[in-house]
């Protein structure tokens, strides 16, 4: 047989390791470990066989929405020096295949957590990944600069999910899970979309620094900061958690707040002098794990 | 490289990975069953 040289990778089978790299691992750990506490801070543990599988579904449900985020996105990112050398706009992939993965990985997450746990958590799977592909993807994402804000709803629901797969049904709890991931999302992304903005005005997309201004960004998550620490606070005064999670949680967004004040202190429109915007983006990761983790905690030692 | 012998790598790969995958699912699922009807584990 001739040989014939290697010009087209897109055209050969899929690399495991670009599928992989289709799910957005590193976006996974916040998805599985939020889910995995919305899951143990329910009054009701499941075998642990049954509550490993609904936090692999959430994981397969998160990659799934990563993999049909770039399916869908490949355009964009090959315009971004962030994402241009992801599977799709480095061409070592074609669409067809990301988009096959992608929907396949979606069905497969959704019939499992149904038959492992219930058809209600499968229903709320469901609804976060088409809400995180159609309304945040598709729709709001290159239209809006308010995108973060609804599109962080379908980041909020892993907890639920979490919740929901071991009791079977929905409480004040673990509705104040999604709030407080909900108000977490934009600070969280503008302080991101601060220092990088440069690649979302490259690629069209409205992120608020782009569409806003900084110093309007700067004073949105100044503001978010206030209704996310309350939403973080309120478990405790409610009675559904004790004074470790209350304490804890009213000194981490008290941290948080501060942090915003900083950022909406600085003038600074370079990202090399954007130390304030770096240093709320680094402990918004840090706020949310200890926030949950504390959670988790508490709600172990009241039982 | 020969695309050939490429095609043939990755097919491999996948097979094997698929493989895996496959049988992790059937334990899974033997286990799953065993929840539900009744043993905890």
């Amino acid at each position: 047989m001739p040989a014939i040289e290697l010009t087209n990778p897109a055209a050969l089978p899929a690399d495991w390791r670009d599928l992989l790299a289709l799910t957005k691992p590193r976006v996974m750990y916040l998805v599985v470990f939020t889910g995995l506490c919305g899951l143990l801070a329910a009054p009701a543990v499941p075998p642990l066989v049954l509550g490993f599988t609904a936090i692999l579904c959430i994981a397969l449900g998160a990659g799934a929405c990563g993999a049909l985020n770039q399916w869908y996105e490949a355009d964009i990112d090959a315009k971004m020096r962030r994402t241009a050398k992801r599977p799709l706009p480095a061409g070592r992939m074609d669409r067809q295949s990301a988009l096959h993965f992608g929907v396949g990985l979606a069905v497969f997450s959704v019939l499992l957590m149904g038959l492992a746990t219930n058809w209600l958590a499968a229903l709320l799977l469901t609804a976060s990944i088409l809400f995180y592909v159609l309304i945040y993807t598709v729709w709001l994402k290159p239209r809006t600069a308010q995108n973060i804000v609804i599109g962080g709803a379908a980041g909020a629901f892993p907890p639920l999910i979490g919740w929901v797969a071991a009791t079977g049904h929905v409480s004040a709890l673990p509705l104040l899970l999604f709030a407080i991931i909900f108000l977490w999302t934009p600070p969280h992304f503008w302080a991101l979309s601060l220092f990088v903005r440069s690649d979302y005005a490259a690629a069209g997309i409205p992120m608020l620094p782009v569409v806003a201004g900084v110093p309007s960004t700067r004073r949105q998550i100044f503001l978010y900061s206030l209704p996310m620490g309350a939403a973080a606070i309120a478990p405790w005064p409610l009675g559904l958690t004790g004074a470790v999670y209350g304490v804890s949680a009213t000194i981490l967004s008290f941290v948080f707040v501060i942090l915003a004040a900083r950022v909406l202190a600085n003038h600074a429109t370079e990202p090399a002098q954007m130390a304030p915007e770096k240093k709320l983006f680094a402990y918004s990761v840090f706020y949310l794990f200890a926030l949950f983790a504390v959670l988790v905690a508490d709600r172990w030692l009241a039982a | 490289m020969k695309l050939e012998d490429e095609v043939v790598r990755r097919q491999r790969e996948r097979a094997k990975i698929l493989a895996w995958l496959l049988g992790a699912f059937v334990v899974l699922m033997f286990f799953i069953t065993i929840a539900k009807t009744g043993k905890n584990w």
